[in-house]
């Protein structure tokens, strides 16, 4: 089969991930589509390489995979310290930058 | 486009990816979207597969549906099991422009996308594959070679994402901790309330669901025993397993008779 | 006409300048400490200069006449391409009688200044301005280029400015200053158009240059400078239309109306004229608009004259008859020039005698300048009188005083030319009878009308004695010019000299003009001598509201010139304010509004950052795909 109905299946994950981000109010909600949206990335990635005919997608998949970690980690870490003081999980709550 | 089993394959998990991602989008409960985002994670895995990525698959079910999610879980624990949004959107024209940029953002990805790679073709990984003797061989050869640097970078990168969740969730201890011995003085101080465990539910010959109280000395209902949960939700839940024996044994002997 | 280097002697004459200079320098620079010897010097140094003027006379008496124009290059001053002017001074007759003049009744004015002034806190300021002053003139007259003429003209009109404003403490003092200054620039703008066109007629200013070449240019170049200088003149010297300033330039000291308003300040457009006479004798119109203007002024300032019930500003309105009178003469053209510089003379003298005269009037009567308050002075201050006398019938023309032989060569003149003209000037003679008397009488004749603090007194000699030297200059000057120094032929060389056959023969001429001053002066004594002078001046016919109106120069001025400038002004500030100032500020104001509005993007909510990310990111995506397509 065309390998490009990858990358429509992936587009349309990234899309749906988000719509989540924007339209969710749960911290670990939206985080979580962060999350969905990176898996549609590597998708991406390995369609491609195997399109090219190389392993360089598939290592770059690898180190996303690597880097997401890192970040799902500390992004959690930091959910947790604001629903330590403020009791909330929702994504509004942060809001000093407003004018 | 000929049907064979990677087009089937791919119409299976990459249906099913779609479903669990709308329904990690569109579930009330936390704990929903976690789990509709650990079946989507499974079915890219499978699609990794079938891309000739077999390592970039396992990596993925163990690394990121095993590890990663569990930490979201552990997370949602903390925050909260029953943390669910309010349907009511407080932002005027967020849900309305999200959504439409959403749509917006996939049509002309796919269609750009789809323009400029009008006929690009498919080499496929099987030499690649074989070049080092095995896919895994391959990665590695390219990690260790032409991505070293990205290598040892990502590496310290996670170093520093576990210093860092350690000391963002650090702590500070206000005052000294309890030792043992005030905390079993704590517990069977006056007024502190029962000092011991609380009573199990009560484990009856026809009955032991969680909802049938133990039977306190005096005869009453020790509501105690109940878990807060089923206690909090509904009184009618809560069932004496007197009642409910005296009515069974009057239903059996009717049927018998 | 050679010129002649300046030797001998003559190497001295920057000294002329100089020396008045240099006083009004160290009066000025060294301030206070010079506040007990500062008069003296003041006196010392124009003296000196009238020292040194006379000697100089003497040693150009001896010249032959073609040799008398000497020169004396004290600087090169401008040298850019084509055009030089030189810091030159050029001593010839015409400049000699004026440096005279200058010289002599200023020094004579001084002597008098420390006796009037001598009360006054500023003394000191005042006598440095005095010698500023006469440095100044005496550099307009000894130029040898027009534009070092400009120089001593501006230079002039500072000291004037400086010295109408002394009392710069009174609010109608300050005021006439600047009336004058601002008036005087409006002439000087004519003087500085005429020095451009002149050089790019000729390609220099030197006098000897322009004259040299005056026929070369065309007539109509020739009439446009002409008609330049006369509103240069006109501004300097008060004619008619920028008369208004000498009226209000009453208001500084009395040595001051004397020495500027009356002998020389305003006399240096007669000697501009005079001096340019080879570009007035080449181009009619301007020789006619001169005429015109004079005639205009002369009947101006006497009918002004002859309704002011303040003395000094009805000399101020006879002064600019008289200047009249002698514009009249320079706009006749060669039958008039000498006459007018011989009136100039007598005229300096004989009004600077009638100026301090009623400086030492009003001193005696309490600084008051009111002549209704005046009366049977006679008896009381009797050198004053006797001086005054001599200067009114000088003035007024009566043989043998010195004003009756220049004022009737310059009617004789005038009647060379036409009956007209003539017949204006004798009119307007009568009338210089009427005003003349009707002061003297107000003033010294008639029964006391003095106030009830009035203690009037003689002045004291330093005062007086002046005032006898002008008064015995007034008897006798005209006479002593016209048969023991010849002036005819004395300024002949340098302005030319034609006369013409009249009608009548001369004695007829002196008769007539004689008959209207009789006649004049015995209407002015009948109804100012014989009659009771009302204490508060009576409602009067039209032609008097209008003269103590300065027939309504003021007016004029004002509708013409103030009113219109001070509207632009007032619409230049409105749109400065509004809407220069409101667009910047508007513009201000826009950036504001509009960034406070685009501050509400700003909600805090990481959601709505997160939606304007993708919507970019969406944009981008569509420049992307429509490009593609």
């Amino acid at each position: 089969m065309d390998p490009i109905y990858y990358i429509y299946l992936a587009t349309l994950l990234f899309s749906i991930g988000a719509i989540g981000v924007l339209v969710r109010r749960n911290a670990i909600i939206v985080f979580m589509s962060v999350e969905l949206m990176l898996n549609a990335a590597n998708l991406v990635f390995v369609a491609f390489a195997r399109m090219n005919g190389n392993l360089d997608g598939q290592t770059v998949a690898f180190f996303v995979m690597v880097v997401a970690a890192a970040e799902v980690v500390v992004g959690l870490a930091i959910i947790v310290q604001v629903f330590r003081t403020r009791q909330s999980a929702s994504i509004d709550e942060p809001n000093l930058l407003k004018y | 486009m000929s049907i064979d089993g990677e087009l089937i394959v791919f119409i299976i998990c990459g249906g099913l990816s779609v479903i669990g991602a709308l329904g990690m989008v569109l579930s009330r409960k936390a704990v929903h979207s976690a789990l509709f985002i650990a079946m989507v994670m499974i079915n890219l895995a499978i699609l990794y597969i079938a891309n000739s990525a077999p390592f970039l698959g396992m990596v993925q079910i163990i690394v990121y549906t095993g590890a990663v999610m569990m930490l979201f879980l552990f997370v949602l624990m903390v925050v909260g099991v029953d943390s669910s949004d309010s349907l009511i959107e407080t932002i005027r024209g967020q849900r309305l422009f999200g959504i439409l940029f959403g749509v917006a953002l996939a049509v002309l990805l796919i269609g750009g996308i789809g323009s400029a790679m009008a006929d690009k073709p498919d080499i496929g990984l099987k030499a690649a594959n074989d070049e080092f003797g095995g896919n895994v061989e391959g990665i590695a050869n390219l990690i260790f070679s032409d991505y070293l640097f990205a290598f040892q970078a990502t590496a310290a990168l996670l170093i520093t994402a576990g210093l860092g969740a350690v000391i963002l969730t650090h702590r500070e201890a206000w005052k000294p901790k309890a030792t043992q011995k005030e905390l079993s003085v704590a517990r069977f101080m006056v007024g502190a309330g029962h000092p011991g465990n609380k009573p199990n539910p009560g484990v009856y010959a026809r009955h032991n669901a969680v909802n049938t109280p133990a039977i306190l000395p005096d005869g009453s209902l020790a509501l105690d025993s109940v878990p807060e949960p089923v206690r909090s939700r509904d009184d009618s839940l809560i069932v004496d397993h007197r009642v409910v024996s005296t009515v069974v044994e009057l239903v059996e002997s009717e049927d018998q008779n | 006409m050679t010129v002649m280097p300046a030797e001998g002697l003559f190497s001295l004459m920057w000294l002329l300048i100089a020396l008045p200079l240099a006083g009004a320098a160290i009066l000025l620079f060294t301030g206070r400490r010079s506040n007990a010897w500062g008069p003296y010097l003041g006196v010392l140094t124009v003296s000196a200069s009238a020292v040194l003027g006379v000697l100089l006379l003497i040693e150009m008496m001896g010249l032959p006449t073609e040799d008398r124009t000497i020169t004396q290059v004290a600087y090169q001053w401008v040298f850019i391409g084509n055009f030089s002017v030189d810091l030159a001074f050029q001593l010839d007759q015409l400049s000699m009688v004026f440096i005279l003049l200058i010289t002599i009744v200023g020094s004579l004015i001084h002597i008098y200044s420390l006796g009037y002034m001598a009360h006054d806190p500023d003394k000191r300021k005042f006598f440095g301005y005095l010698n500023l002053f006469v440095a100044a003139m005496l550099l307009l007259v000894m130029a040898n280029n027009y534009l070092l003429l400009y120089v001593g003209w501006e230079g002039v009109g500072v000291a004037s400015y400086l010295l109408i404003g002394f009392w710069q403490q009174k609010r109608s003092a300050a005021a006439a200053a600047k009336k004058a200054f601002i008036i005087n620039r409006v002439g000087d703008v004519g003087l500085s158009l005429a020095i451009m066109l002149m050089f790019v007629t000729f390609g220099s200013v030197t006098f000897s240059d322009v004259f040299g070449s005056a026929t070369q240019a065309s007539e109509g170049t020739l009439t446009a400078i002409g008609l330049l200088l006369l509103l240069a003149a006109a501004g300097k010297s008060a004619q008619f239309p920028l008369q208004a300033w000498l009226l209000d330039a009453m208001e500084g000291p009395t040595p001051v109306s004397a020495l500027i308003h009356a002998a020389t300040m305003v006399t240096a457009g007669v000697y501009l004229i005079a001096r340019s006479n080879v570009i007035y004798n080449n181009a009619e119109i301007a020789a006619m608009a001169v005429i015109i203007v004079a005639l205009i002024t002369i009947f101006m300032g006497a009918i002004i004259g002859s309704a002011k019930d303040d003395i000094k500003k009805a000399l101020a309105g006879s002064t600019m008859s008289q200047i009249g009178y002698m514009m009249l003469a320079v706009g006749l053209g060669p039958i008039g020039y000498v006459f007018a510089i011989f009136h100039l003379l007598t005229h300096g003298v004989f009004k600077a005698g009638l100026f301090l005269g009623a400086g030492s009037v009003m001193h005696g009567m309490n600084d008051n300048v009111n002549m209704r308050r005046y009366g049977a002075l006679r008896s009381v201050m009797v050198i004053t009188f006797i001086t005054f006398m001599a200067g009114y019938l000088a003035i007024i023309g009566i043989p043998p005083f010195s004003g009756f032989w220049s004022k009737d060569e310059i009617i004789h003149a005038a009647f060379e030319r036409g009956w007209f003209i003539g017949g204006a000037a004798v009119l307007a003679a009568g009338i210089t009878g009427f005003y003349m008397t009707r002061m003297v009488a107000m003033t010294f004749f008639g029964k006391k009308r003095w106030e009830t603090d009035a203690h009037p007194h003689e002045s004291p000699a330093v005062m007086t004695i002046p005032l006898i030297i002008l008064g015995l200059g007034s008897t006798f000057l005209g006479m002593a010019l016209l048969f023991w120094g010849d002036i005819e032929a004395w300024l002949e060389p340098v302005v030319g000299y034609e006369s013409e056959p009249t009608p009548l023969p001369t004695s007829a001429y002196i008769g007539i003009t004689l008959a209207f001053v009789i006649v004049g002066s015995i209407i002015g004594w009948i109804t100012y001598a014989r009659r009771e002078v009302p204490i508060e001046a009576p409602h009067g016919n039209w032609l008097t509201r209008a003269a103590r109106k300065d027939l309504y120069g003021d007016a004029v001025n004002h509708a013409l010139v103030v009113a219109p400038t001070n509207y632009a002004a007032r619409a230049l500030v409105f749109f400065d304010a509004r809407i220069v100032d409101g667009f910047v500020n508007g513009s201000a104001a826009i950036v504001g509004g509009l960034s406070g509005r685009m501050r509400r993007t700003q909600s805090g909510f990481i959601r709505s950052y997160a939606l304007s990310m993708v919507g970019g990111a969406v944009l981008v995506l569509l420049a992307l795909v429509l490009v593609r397509i």
